[in-house]
């Protein structure tokens, strides 16, 4: 099995009085785009912080790259991390910012920066306050891959990008991923951007991880199925019915199954999308049944239980 | 895309040194030369400024002790007045009281609450450098140099105010401020250093704590206000026992802590004395010389009390204690100065949100 570049068990995360995470238990595997999704509050921002060694876990343990603490040096050479909002020393200019993650780092790939600056047509003299959002996150996402990371770390890098600046956002990431092995993990909402670049995925709701395998996997193994409304109640105990919409005479039921797996007589399997999958996770904060892919390497099966 | 050899990773590891030091050079003096040079050039005109006006004050001076030294002078009386009025602003030193302040608040506070406040703090501390190593390297160079730009400047007021402090000048009667005076002490020798590296240190804790730039900076005027005047109050009086005296010839120098009266070996009254005793011993009121301000010399009393068995005490830190207690005050406010950046440091490393 590859190793884990970020693996957590019984992580938790408390803030004042409210827990932003709980009980939180991933192994995300090595050379994967993983997508961290879920809404608002759900934890993303601070599974992402407690990886990148920003925030100290309140419980539990982390560790990224295969074993190394999470914020120690070890850690942060290996991890390059762009935050929200890609904050930036707005009165430096964009020499300035290499100049300074050069100093700051072991590695810092200088030609490499300049050149893709210079391809993305970001003037080298111009302070990071004057450009535009989609400019700050590219200076933000070159300064991280300059580094030579081993791991990059996203957090929401295309909330404040247009459609154009977010599509060559995810392209550059993607090229980096295919030119240097680099592992990505991101955080994000925009479902169907995602569809394309993630091929590992991570559910998250109410501080928990609901769900977390590779796309290809999770899809082969969930079926939806549609058939007589009345019937829909019978099937619910049998199988592993995550989700049921109803209408008036067709019932939706998106069950855990193989194809393989025999369909009831009078149903139709179909196979079910990243983005109408997610989405009916989102919508089913805590399903009942949750086996399968979710399991981290070795550990129990917490992470499936949603606490009150 | 699954071709990273970890095991090679791990090796790797065993031998990751911490990033040397010297690569925050250029970052911290890049990041803080704004204020860096604002302070290098405030302090400079202010010096400019007190050494313009000095040279008319030591004039002043020189032409006080000449009219003070020959005992016939009838200009001398006049001459302390004269002293004092001389760019009166600035003779008790008060006015310049906030400059160590300003310059701590000024230059420490934003050092971390303008990372926190923008968030860039996310961008510095998940950097190969280490967050707490990043701090060291930020506070500790920026506090060497501004108590060293402190202490360079401190050297023009310890030569602007010689006329006021002078050993000579308190008994030719042209200024009564001793030099512990409050407005004076901490401007000279080692004070100002020690007092601006203490705003410092406070700015940069405040700002950790409070995480916005401007809340951060008055706070620390606050917080330094606070100390100073406890400092002045209770503190620097305790830093030698006083030496208590039965003398009457207390030097003017001297910075008296208290008076009080015995007879028979028994405590009577401190301070004034009861009307009761004026009435019976000395109903002219005291007489004798009175010294600069207007204020009576105890001598006067001495005269009519003493010869009635009364003895006067007075508790003083002698003028020649100046230096010991520069360095009683510059060293523990090293050592606060020291223990508050420890703390800012500690903050940040173990910082949750």
């Amino acid at each position: 099995m590859s190793p884990n570049v970020v693996e957590a068990s019984g992580l938790g995360k408390r803030y004042g009085s409210t827990w932003a995470l709980r009980e939180c238990t991933v192994a995300i595997p090595e050379g994967h785009v993983a997508a961290l999704v879920g809404p608002n509050g759900a934890g993303k921002t601070t599974l992402l912080n407690i990886a990148a060694g920003l925030v100290a876990p309140s419980a539990g343990e982390v560790t990224v790259l295969g074993g190394r603490p999470a914020g120690s040096p070890a850690a942060l050479d290996g991890i390059a991390f762009v935050a929200q909002d890609t904050p930036m020393y707005k009165n430096l200019s964009a020499r300035d910012m290499l100049h300074l993650t050069r100093n700051l780092n072991r590695r810092f790939d200088q030609p490499y920066a300049e050149a893709r600056l210079g391809e993305l047509g970001i003037p080298l003299k111009r302070k990071a306050g004057k450009l535009s959002g989609g400019q700050q996150a590219q200076l933000a996402l070159t300064l991280a891959l300059a580094r030579r990371p081993r791991l990059l770390v996203l957090d929401e890098p295309m909330a404040m990008l247009d459609p154009i600046a977010r599509h060559d956002f995810m392209a550059s990431v993607m090229t980096a991923m295919a030119a240097d092995g680099v592992s990505v993990v991101l955080s994000s909402h925009v479902l169907a951007e995602l569809e394309r670049v993630a091929d590992y995925l991570i559910l998250m709701s109410r501080g928990c991880v609901q769900l977390a395998g590779e796309v290809d996997d999770l899809l082969a193994a969930h079926r939806m199925l549609t058939g007589p409304a009345a019937e829909a109640d019978r099937y619910a105990g049998r199988l592993s019915v995550v989700h049921t919409s109803r209408g008036e005479a067709q019932a939706h039921l998106l069950i855990r199954a193989s194809a393989d797996d025999p369909v009831p007589p009078g149903w139709e399997a179909h196979t079910v999308g990243l983005e109408e999958l997610a989405l009916v996770y989102l919508r089913e904060p805590a399903p009942a049944v949750l086996p399968g892919p979710a399991r981290a390497r070795g550990q129990n099966n917490q992470q499936t239980e949603v606490t009150k | 895309m699954t071709a990273l050899t970890v095991s090679a990773g791990r090796e790797e590891d065993a031998s990751l040194r911490p990033l040397p030091w010297q690569r925050m050079a250029w970052v911290t003096w890049r990041q803080h030369r704004t204020p860096l040079v604002s302070v290098a050039v405030f302090l400079g005109a202010l010096a400019v400024g007190i050494w313009v006006a000095g040279r008319t004050t030591h004039h002043v001076y020189a032409a006080a002790v000449a009219a003070c030294e020959s005992r016939n002078s009838l200009a001398c009386p006049g001459m302390a007045n004269t002293l004092l009025g001389t760019y009166g602003f600035l003779s008790n030193g008060f006015i310049l009281q906030g400059v160590p302040v300003l310059i701590g608040a000024f230059a420490g506070a934003p050092v971390l609450a303008r990372e926190l406040e923008t968030g860039t703090f996310r961008y510095a501390w998940t950097q190969g450098f280490g967050r707490w190593r990043w701090t060291l390297a930020k506070l500790v160079p920026l506090a060497v140099m501004l108590a060293a730009a402190a202490g360079v400047f401190s050297l023009v007021l310890d030569w602007y105010y010689q006329p006021y402090v002078a050993e000579g000048s308190q008994a030719l009667g042209l200024t009564a401020y001793t030099p512990f005076f409050p407005g004076l002490f901490d401007l000279r020798g080692i004070g100002f250093a020690a007092w601006t590296l203490v705003a410092f240190a406070i700015g940069a804790l405040a700002g950790m704590l409070i995480r916005r730039v401007v809340p951060a900076i008055v706070a620390t005027l606050v917080a330094y206000a606070a100390l100073a005047f406890a400092v002045g109050s209770w503190l620097r009086p305790a830093y030698m026992a006083p030496v208590v005296t039965s003398n009457l010839n207390v030097p003017g120098s001297a910075w008296v802590m208290s008076q009080w009266w015995t007879k028979g070996g028994r405590f009577t009254f401190a301070g004034s004395p009861p009307q009761n005793l004026l009435n019976k011993y000395c109903p002219n009121g005291p007489a004798g010389p009175v010294g600069p301000g207007g204020m009576p010399k105890t001598t006067g009393l001495a005269e009519c009390l003493t010869p009635h068995g009364y003895t006067q005490w007075t508790s003083y830190q002698p003028a020649s204690r100046f230096w010991a207690f520069q360095w009683i005050e510059g060293g523990w406010l090293l050592v606060l100065s020291a223990l508050l950046i420890a703390a800012t440091i500690w903050l940040v490393r173990r910082r949750a949100a």
